[in-house]
């Protein structure tokens, strides 16, 4: 089983996005679930969503704390949130950064593989508002392979539309991959 | 053939609610119900559900159209949460009381005060005694099922209960997970339409309904009352075994137990912290401890004589509650599984934990499994213990 624990801030699409990956994880013949933290709702405040994937069903119905892997949708909100707790030896960071800022995160030594992206500049590019989730989803099935993109292209499709669709292939495709 | 469908809990509800076709729907949102109002209203919106729904100004008045409906003939369902629950209390205990096979989800969220928005079943476990059926749930896969159940229950001739299908705000309501949906046929087969076969209220031929009636009257229905909730207890698990034959599923009836067989010690659960227990139980196992479960299903009717069955032969239990019984020093789960093993010698232990939509891990059910494991019969009077997370951080 693998699990993930996503960051971003009200607005993104965080909870959106844990979404899913559920729908592409069962779309691919996996079990899949995902659960908000149950915080509180403003745009701009910090809100993170665990997910976990398994080829078995899956019955624990928690909170993820020891994650394999972290998506990011905004850096900033590690100075809001205890970003890195509990991450797994080998673990992934998907994150939308681009180089410059990646290189002001001190990264922990259980993080193995990062992936980094400047989802907002792309989504903006593609659907003319900077919500990077959809963005993100690529970098994630890119990185870690727990999905087939084109099951999760197709999940976002039917949820946000073509453009959308797009910008998971952009995410796919322009993600730079790093391993430490 | 069956098909397979992502939806989060509350979606659940609203799809079982649709295959179950009621007459007339009235419904005021709360968080965390929100959400299965607004399904429910869209169905009726896009013509997928032929159902009258009532956006209503109460809950109080929401439960009070379906008592009109209801008498009338026609099948209903409403849902609610917490302080909903708590301004419809005066007619949820008149729908039992009348007899009216109402379905009622309770998306549970914890009471006020303090303010609190997050998941507990205290709201619906505080009224367990005002005469409803009441089933706890564990996955958005048993919301599903147990709605459509609770309908062939309530409506069952020797029944006329109304029932509460409860599962846990935002842990169930708000998760996203894969289930598989029956064919509508086979549910329409399942569930044929309801037809009373008493008096129904009708415009063109009115009479009174309730009237001042004296207490020898008022304990010859509520003896009535009270044999129909003990006929339950064979009801349910009938209805249950008849949906496995259908879809391949069952829950169990009232209770189950998982890996209890060669138990030494069990955990005795309720709603949506079931899923961590099993995985709590399955770790154990795996380190060689014979430690079992018993989810408790139905609450109402209590099911003593399976709890009774089930930890009889055990050297011990530990119950854990979402919740607190005032004025016991317990949980309520406790105090009922208690109950039903008077007379039994047999050492427990209490946790409480997971208030106020906190997490109950896998990690903090594992640790009350060791603590049982090691406990000595002095424990039997020990106050309960409170669980806390250990790996909780500050919010995110």
């Amino acid at each position: 089983m693998k699990e993930i624990r996503l960051h971003g801030r009200g607005g993104q699409g965080t909870v959106k996005a844990s979404e899913l990956i559920v729908r592409a994880a069962v779309r691919g013949g996996r079990w899949a679930n995902a659960i908000p933290y149950f915080g509180f709702e403003r745009s701009g405040a910090p809100v993170s969503a665990f997910v976990r994937i398994s080829d078995e069903m899956i019955w624990p119905k928690t909170q993820v704390y020891r994650p394999d892997c972290l998506v990011v949708m905004d850096a900033s909100v590690r100075s809001a949130v205890p970003l890195f707790e509990g991450v797994k030896e080998g673990s992934m960071l998907i994150i939308n950064s681009d180089s410059e800022e990646l290189q002001k995160i001190e990264l922990p030594d259980g993080v193995q593989t990062v992936g980094f992206v400047d989802a907002t500049q792309i989504a903006h590019e593609e659907l003319g508002r900077p919500i990077p989730n959809t963005v993100m989803l690529g970098a994630f099935a890119r990185v870690s392979g727990w999905v087939a993109v084109d099951d999760l292209r197709e999940c976002v499709i039917e949820v946000f539309g073509a453009e959308n669709g797009r910008a998971v292939s952009r995410g796919y495709e322009e993600v730079s991959i790093v391993n430490g | 053939m069956n098909r397979i469908k992502v939806v989060n809990g509350n979606e659940a509800a609203a799809l079982a609610v649709k295959m179950s076709s009621p007459d007339v729907i009235a419904a005021y949102p709360i968080t965390p119900q929100s959400q299965l109002v607004e399904y429910l209203g869209q169905y009726v919106a896009d013509d997928e559900l032929d159902a009258s729904m009532s956006e209503v100004e109460s809950e109080h008045s929401a439960m009070s159209i379906l008592q009109g409906a209801s008498l009338a003939g026609g099948r209903t369902f409403t849902a609610t949460s917490s302080q909903g629950l708590a301004l419809m209390y005066e007619p949820y205990f008149r729908t039992p009381t009348l007899r009216l096979p109402v379905v009622m989800a309770i998306v549970n969220r914890e009471m006020i005060s303090p303010q609190t928005v997050w998941g507990g079943p205290q709201d619906s476990l505080t009224l367990r005694d005002a005469g409803w059926i009441q089933i706890y749930v564990e996955s958005n896969q048993e919301i599903f099922d147990a709605i459509v159940q609770a309908f062939r229950i309530a409506e069952d001739e020797d029944i006329l209960l109304p029932v509460n299908v409860c599962y846990d705000g935002f842990y169930l309501s708000h998760l996203t997970e894969p289930i598989e949906l029956p064919p509508a046929d086979d549910v329409a087969e399942f569930l044929p339409p309801y037809e009373p076969d008493h008096i129904l209220l009708d415009p063109d031929d009115v009479m009174s309904v309730d009237p001042l009636t004296p207490g020898h009257l008022l304990m010859e229905y509520r003896r009535r009352h009270m044999e129909a909730q003990q006929r339950a207890l064979q009801v349910i698990p009938q209805v249950d075994e008849e949906y496995a034959g259908l879809t391949g599923r069952s829950w169990g009836g009232l209770t189950y137990s998982y890996r209890m067989q060669d138990a030494e010690v069990a955990l005795v659960t309720l709603g949506s912290m079931t899923g961590a227990a099993r995985v709590a139980v399955d770790n154990l196992r795996d380190e060689g401890r014979k430690v079992g479960l018993l989810k408790i299903r139905v609450l109402r009717p209590f099911p003593a004589t399976e709890v009774l069955c089930a930890l009889q032969d055990k050297r011990a239990y530990a119950v854990i509650d979402r919740n607190v019984s005032f004025g016991w020093g317990s949980g309520i789960l406790h105090t009922e599984v208690r109950a039903a093993l008077s007379g039994k010698n047999i050492p427990s232990l209490n946790y409480i934990g997971g208030l106020g939509g906190e997490d109950l891990t896998v990690q903090m059910l594992q640790d009350a499994i060791n603590e049982l494991v090691q406990l000595d019969c002095e424990a039997v009077d020990a106050p309960c213990r409170w669980l806390h997370n250990p790996q909780r951080s500050g919010d995110r």
